[in-house]
């Protein structure tokens, strides 16, 4: 198996968390949460892949196919469904925020100093 | 299989509040409040009541004599799917002791908070989006139904033998927890605090998640019993296992607020409403250590994880400068719920260090230590959210003196402060006692840091205590900071003119008393968080911080839970015997569980602690601290900045510090 799938998963990771970083939005900061949880889908799906593994349906498949784990594929499944909660809350709670404070860039935020 | 009775109760304690959270969320807006607070009641002592049968069924097992003692873990295979002996897939809810009683601890705690926000939410918060139902704002049944959600997802984890399901209840509760923290979701600060909160804990989550990942990558399985096993067969770690440990424990360090992933947890606290504060606090940071024991106990402690060396430098580094830099920081708070905040980092920090020496009896002691301290901690924000309604301020100087006409909540408010120094008997000072002999044994001087730590998060609530309920000491200077505070007042407008009517109808002797905080809501620089300001302190919210000193006082004398806690901690802290029972049922035999009780040193050091924290806080109250130490400190504050880039910069300089932590002995120099 090629290790490439997994170098390109802790690329996103780190993508994702210099994104948020340096973010000047923070809308942009909930869209690079998103792309860092992506890295977890791509590294669950690599985990799983078998090559020349068809997908495991085996309502039109023979029965002793070769399939690629189903596993990691409900696990990212359930891991999209966390994501799309957790994203939908914080982008709700920058809509407030944006509401209250007028601003959606974290450097002129500064209540919670000390 | 173990012949336990009580295992088919385990998913009824997570399955029962989820039930109730979802009635409420459908029923609650056309139930009258009072109805719906009962309903939740309802719900969540039926899951307390499961937890506690179970353990008491435990405790009564593990008693009892001879062959009884194979029902040491009460195993439930959910749908009864179990792997056999050729595979096969399934998902365990295991219930040791230690597990039971923290699932016990939050139903209980969860009533607490139901019962204090009874009357403190006079009108619950109203869902967002909602401002058509402001005719019906008594009937809303988010605020309970969110809470149920809580329990649930904090007993899920708990109890839940799976790794996977571990990450999905912890993603759970993150939710919750965001929503809770962000429930007024009208004012300006509260979103801020859960949008921090969200951000650097759903960061927590992902990289559990890909340390899950790497986990399933190496051996095929996702619970706990079968990860350690498979790690076990397959030989020494190597550089996967050391980053899956790393990910893993990092995740759910964020959660326990181990430094340097603790930033979130101040931001949160002090924005967070009271109630909710309740239950972060005294039972959500304790699931996220609890949370990286188990996993390190179940899957990383045998020969194929990493070496208990490394694993004990981890854990100590970590706590060692998690406990002082929250001790520090608390002393120098003067926001009452952000200086409970920072005591509740700097006892994490010494959770992790009395755990982190792995031994039965320094595991046992922290279970102590986190019963008593939930109990504590809880009741002294109890205390804090009177004061919120009474002044519309937490500010110690502000506050100075004038909460004299109080004088019962500022006996409990004092007390707890001398509970969280170690006062005997208070089962904070018998879990200390415990943590801190274990620690010692391992280096001797970490019990000094267990003296310092409780003695400065205690002498900083003490010193609060007397300047705000007695008015000890010279008044505190104004600072320039201060007087900019005093803009913030038109923010709590919309809350008073919400108020007005029933300002109207109290009696107009209030005013005359010369009593602050009567007629006319004082400015301050916080937004109350009660409708208005109530007539006088409801019962309830009394009887709550009472009961709750009371249970914390019980934990130390009542000898037969420390009996039980020196049981759960050898079970816990036990690898091979928590894979067989699980998948092979067979009995935990084995060790006897660690004697755990008073010492004569324990209860010295835990007076001495006590006495130096009231000492600071009376030298504390004389006068400011010197500058040189001001500007020694000053740098440390200024960390927490309240940005969630530099959160997250934190965040990846902490997965970096734990694996430089974790690699010595795993992967190199072996």
């Amino acid at each position: 198996m090629s290790v490439l799938p997994y170098l390109v998963a802790g690329w996103i990771f780190l993508v994702g968390l210099y994104g948020l970083v340096t973010s000047r939005d923070l809308i942009h900061a909930v869209g690079c949460l998103a792309v860092t949880q992506s890295s977890t889908y791509v590294l669950l799906l690599a985990v799983g892949y078998r090559r020349g593994g068809t997908a495991p349906v085996f309502a039109d498949a023979p029965a002793g196919a070769r399939v690629v784990d189903p596993v990691v594929q409900a696990l990212t499944l359930t891991d999209i469904v966390v994501g799309a909660t957790v994203t939908a809350l914080l982008l709700a709670l920058v809509v407030q925020l944006r509401k209250r404070h007028g601003t959606v860039d974290p450097d002129r935020l500064s209540e919670l100093r000390g | 299989m173990s012949a336990f009775p009580a295992a088919s109760a385990l998913p009824l304690v997570v399955a029962v509040p989820l039930l109730g959270a979802a009635v409420l969320a459908v029923a609650g807006r056309r139930l009258p409040r009072v109805a719906a607070d009962a309903v939740a009641v309802a719900f969540a002592g039926t899951a307390a009541a499961g937890a506690l049968l179970a353990a008491a069924g435990w405790a009564r097992g593990a008693g009892g004599a001879g062959g009884a003692r194979g029902s040491a873990y009460a195993v439930q295979w959910l749908g009864g799917w179990r792997p056999g002996r050729g595979g096969g897939t399934g998902i365990a809810f295991v219930g040791d002791p230690l597990s039971l009683g923290l699932a016990a601890l939050v139903s209980l705690l969860v009533i607490a908070v139901l019962a204090y926000s009874w009357r403190y939410f006079e009108e619950p918060p109203l869902p967002p989006g909602s401002p058509g139902t402001a005719g019906a704002a008594g009937r809303s049944g988010a605020f309970p139904a969110l809470v149920l959600l809580f329990q649930a997802s904090m007993s899920g984890f708990c109890l839940t033998g799976d790794l996977f399901d571990a990450f999905v209840f912890f993603e759970l509760m993150g939710v919750v927890a965001y929503a809770l923290t962000g429930l007024r979701v009208e004012e300006p600060r509260p979103v801020h605090g859960a949008l921090a909160f969200g951000v650097v804990n759903s960061l927590g989550g992902y990289a559990l998640l890909l340390g899950i990942g790497l986990l399933y990558a190496r051996t095929g399985e996702l619970g706990l019993a079968q990860l350690g096993r498979r790690l076990d067969h397959g030989g020494g770690p190597d550089a996967l296992v050391l980053a899956a440990f790393v990910l893993v424990t990092a995740g759910l360090l964020v959660k326990a607020a181990a430094v340097p992933f603790h930033f979130w947890l101040p931001d949160a606290h002090a924005v967070a409403p009271t109630p909710v504060c309740l239950l972060l606090s005294g039972v959500m940071v304790e699931l996220g250590a609890y949370g990286a024991f188990r996993v390190y106990w179940t899957v990383f402690a045998g020969s194929g994880g990493v070496p208990p060396e490394a694993a004990t430098r981890t854990f100590l580094t970590v706590g060692v400068l998690t406990a002082l830099l929250g001790a520090v920081m608390c002393w120098r708070q003067r926001h009452l719920k952000r200086l409970l905040a920072f005591s509740t980092v700097a006892h994490g920090g010494l959770f992790a260090v009395g755990a982190g020496v792995l031994s039965a009896d320094g595991t046992a002691g922290t279970a102590l230590y986190v019963l008593a301290h939930a109990g504590v901690k809880a009741a002294l924000f109890a205390c804090t959210g009177i004061l919120l309604d009474r002044y519309a301020s937490v500010d110690e100087h502000r506050l100075y003196g004038r909460a004299r006409e109080l004088p019962l909540v500022g006996g409990m408010f004092l007390l707890g402060g001398l509970a969280l120094c170690g006062l005997p008997p208070f089962g904070t000072s018998l879990g200390k006692a415990i943590a801190e002999e274990a620690a010692g044994r391992q280096l001797p001087w970490l019990t000094g840091v267990f003296v310092l730590v409780s003695a400065l998060t205690g002498g900083a609530v003490l010193r609060a205590g007397l300047r705000v309920f007695a008015g000890v000491g010279p008044r505190p200077r104004a600072t320039a900071a201060e007087t900019a505070g005093t803009e913030r007042t038109h923010t709590g407008a919309r809350n008073r003119d919400r108020g007005t009517d029933r300002h109207r109808e109290r009696d107009p002797d209030r005013g005359r008393d010369g009593v602050d905080g009567g007629a006319e809501r004082t400015p301050g620089d916080e937004v109350p968080e009660t409708g208005g300001p109530l007539r006088r302190i409801p019962a309830t919210m009394l009887l709550v911080p009472a009961a709750l000193l009371a249970a914390a006082l019980a934990v130390g004398l009542v000898p037969q839970l420390a009996a039980a806690a020196g049981r759960a901690g050898r079970l816990f802290a036990a690898h091979g015997p928590y894979a067989a029972a699980v998948l092979d049922g067979r009995a935990a035999h084995g060790s006897s569980p660690p004697a755990v009780g008073w010492t004569g040193t324990g209860a010295a050091l835990g007076l001495a602690s006590t006495a130096l924290g009231a000492g600071l806080a009376l030298l504390a109250v004389r006068g400011p601290l010197p500058e040189a130490l001001d500007r020694v400190l000053g740098p440390l504050r200024r960390l927490q900045s309240g940005h969630i880039g530099d959160y997250v910069a934190w965040t990846t300089a902490g997965l970096a510090l734990l694996a430089a932590l974790a690699a010595p002995g795993t992967v190199l120099g072996r």
